[in-house]
């Protein structure tokens, strides 16, 4: 493969929310409106780009039997040092985000994507992977972010286009389950016709 | 093409992982400190400066025990003279508590609030931090207007469907107005066994005041 | 009586999956089967309660003190990895038997964000129940919210492999098979529990 299809297999081949159905716990917690899915996208691209080079780079030298222990803790480091990033300089989006940062490291598709290409791979190609994946998280997000939003609350990316209030449902806990649900739908017929 | 898996191998591994790791995080750490403290002072700063007329110089935290509770507040003057207060304050609301500043001036009336942190129903109650609700506590005065709910008997209009909330936020205030008068008793304030005293008859007399 | 309130909250209130979203990967995952879902809950129940009992002692007797609240995530993921790993070894040599239920989920545990997320919810968050004041949680009710927060789970969990099973034998249009369709019934579990919101 080369790497602009590294990089553009996970915009829909491979896309992790609605082909792969990973990390499923951020994409219902945090799109309750654009920005934040798009945040937590672009926050767990950063967390998927540098692990995957990591562990690409110590995969020969780490032993196969503790190897999973030693992901986790790259994992681990990298997700730490974000949430010190994003205090520092985006507090407003860290608050927001909350809990779901440090949860980064228990997303599936970090661990999945450094035992299912990183670990046998060059550190670019591994880097584009997670570039890859990182990029098809945060465009599926964002589109869910969008949709609730527009939905739950009238507006996009903050822009308000109706006075008043949407429908609230969408913004909450159900809204999240069945928008997700109606675009995995959409997403199989679009890619069915293809 | 991974090493052997033998126990001394393993073992070296995971160490130096962890070692690199913990170094890593360390320098980062130390690195982002001052940038963390920068943006959280920052922060309290903004809801300070937006709750309180305007000041000269840096607020002066302080801490005053009222009813058992420590409560941080800030003392703001202009020219040598003090203009206001603002005080954090906070309350249960529907999903946790609701935490804002409250910027009282030298005269006791509530100039503005700010919400420093809630939890609640996005939507619902969350919408405390919008102008729409927290507008009506601009410039209120106490000593005219009731700090309740319509639906308590008060003057303030509940944001719809979330009376919880607004509720949690008028007490919030008035815990702030609590504090705000045991601080204007006792101006060096922060002796306890002199505010206790105080603590004890504040809720007495907000209620007393809330029935004018 | 506060325990109450934490029981109530945790377990119904603030649901941990269809309100928190956290540990929706085997919710989605293992809920094909009443069988595995009763397993995985059980196991869930047991990793959950113990890590959070472990993690809460580590950040007060070792983070806090040495003020390395840095490796807070790092530590806790490994006390939780360690802890899945002890639970198989020790299960396997002393009940065979739950070990025989239990086992084949163990693993999957380590990256159920749920047990991480109640790990940090307790030591990071100020909690109120039933109108108390808000403060950081005590060891004993830390331990008893993660257990509520693990019951919290299982009941979802077990509902919702209830209602999958009943729906695998109806007819489902096509792009709606699987996973969609299953989202589509979460949806409306998690609409029956906001009737809770405003309980405790």
């Amino acid at each position: 493969m080369g790497k602009f299809q590294l990089i553009t297999k996970g915009l829909v081949k491979e896309n992790p929310t609605f082909v792969l159905l990973l990390g499923m716990c951020p994409t219902l917690a945090t799109t309750t409106s654009a920005i934040n899915g798009m945040s937590m996208g672009l926050a767990t691209m950063f967390v998927l780009v540098l692990s995957n080079m990591a562990i690409s780079a110590v995969a020969p030298v780490v032993p196969d039997k503790v190897r999973i222990p030693a992901y986790i803790v790259i994992i681990a480091t990298f997700v730490t040092v974000l949430q010190f990033l994003m205090q520092a300089y985006t507090p407003a989006i860290y608050e927001t985000l909350g809990l779901f940062i440090p949860l980064i490291v228990v997303n599936c598709i970090v661990l999945g994507r450094a035992e299912a290409f990183a670990n046998k791979n060059s550190v670019v190609d591994s880097a584009c992977d997670g570039l890859g994946i990182g990029l098809g998280f945060t465009v599926s997000l964002t589109i869910l972010g969008t949709v609730r939003e527009i939905l739950g609350s009238g507006s996009v990316f903050g822009w308000k286009f109706i006075s008043g209030d949407g429908i609230l449902a969408f913004v909450l806990a159900p809204g999240a389950f069945l928008v997700l649900a109606y675009l995995i739908v959409l997403f199989r017929k679009i890619t069915a016709k293809k | 093409m991974a090493i052997q898996s033998s126990f001394k191998n393993m073992t070296l591994c995971l160490f130096s992982v962890c070692l690199i790791c913990s170094a890593l995080l360390a320098v980062v750490y130390a690195v982002t400190a001052e940038p963390i403290e920068a943006a959280a002072q920052a922060k309290t700063n903004n809801s300070i400066a937006a709750v309180v007329p305007s000041f000269d110089g840096t607020p002066e935290k302080a801490e005053i025990e009222v009813g058992g509770k420590k409560y941080n507040y800030y003392a703001v003057s202009k020219d040598g003279h003090p203009v206001g207060y603002a005080i954090e304050s906070s309350a249960v609301g529907f999903s946790g508590p609701v935490v804002i500043m409250v910027g009282i001036t030298a005269e006791g009336v509530i100039y503005n609030t700010s919400v420093l942190s809630q939890s609640e129903t996005p939507g619902l109650g969350a919408k405390c931090v919008e102008p729409d609700f927290a507008d009506q506590f601009k410039n209120l005065d106490p000593a005219v207007k009731v700090l309740k709910v319509e639906k308590d008997g008060g003057d303030i209009e509940a944001i719809t469907a979330s009376t919880i909330t607004s509720r949690a936020y008028c007490a919030a205030v008035e815990t702030a107005m609590n504090v705000y008068r045991s601080i204007v008793a006792k101006p060096d304030a922060a002796a306890v066994p002199e505010a206790a005293p105080a603590a004890e008859t504040a809720p007495a007399s907000a209620d007393e005041d809330s029935n004018q | 009586m506060e325990y109450v309130f934490i029981i109530i909250s945790a377990i119904f209130v603030n649901n941990i999956l269809l309100s928190q979203f956290m540990g929706i990967c085997p919710f989605l995952g293992v809920s094909n089967k009443l069988s595995t879902a009763v397993g995985m809950s059980g196991a869930v129940c047991f990793v959950i309660t113990l890590s959070t009992l472990v993690t809460y002692l580590l950040q007060v007797y070792v983070l806090d003190p040495l003020h390395i609240g840095f490796m807070q995530t790092i530590s806790f993921i490994l006390v939780i990895a360690a802890l899945v790993q002890m639970v198989e070894i020790v299960l396997k040599k002393v009940s065979p038997a739950l070990y025989q239920a239990l086992g084949i989920f163990l693993p999957l545990i380590t990256t159920n964000c749920a047990v991480l997320g109640v790990a940090l919810m307790v030591v990071t968050k100020e909690f109120s129940f039933g109108g108390t004041e808000p403060h950081m949680l005590n060891l004993g009710e830390s331990v008893v919210f993660a257990f509520a927060t693990s019951l919290g789970f299982g009941l979802a969990m077990i509902l919702f492999a209830g209602l999958r099973e009943q729906l695998s034998l109806n007819k489902v249009p096509k792009p709606f098979k699987g996973i969609p369709i299953a989202l589509v019934t979460a949806s409306i579990l998690a609409m029956a529990f906001m009737g809770f919101a405003g309980l405790v």
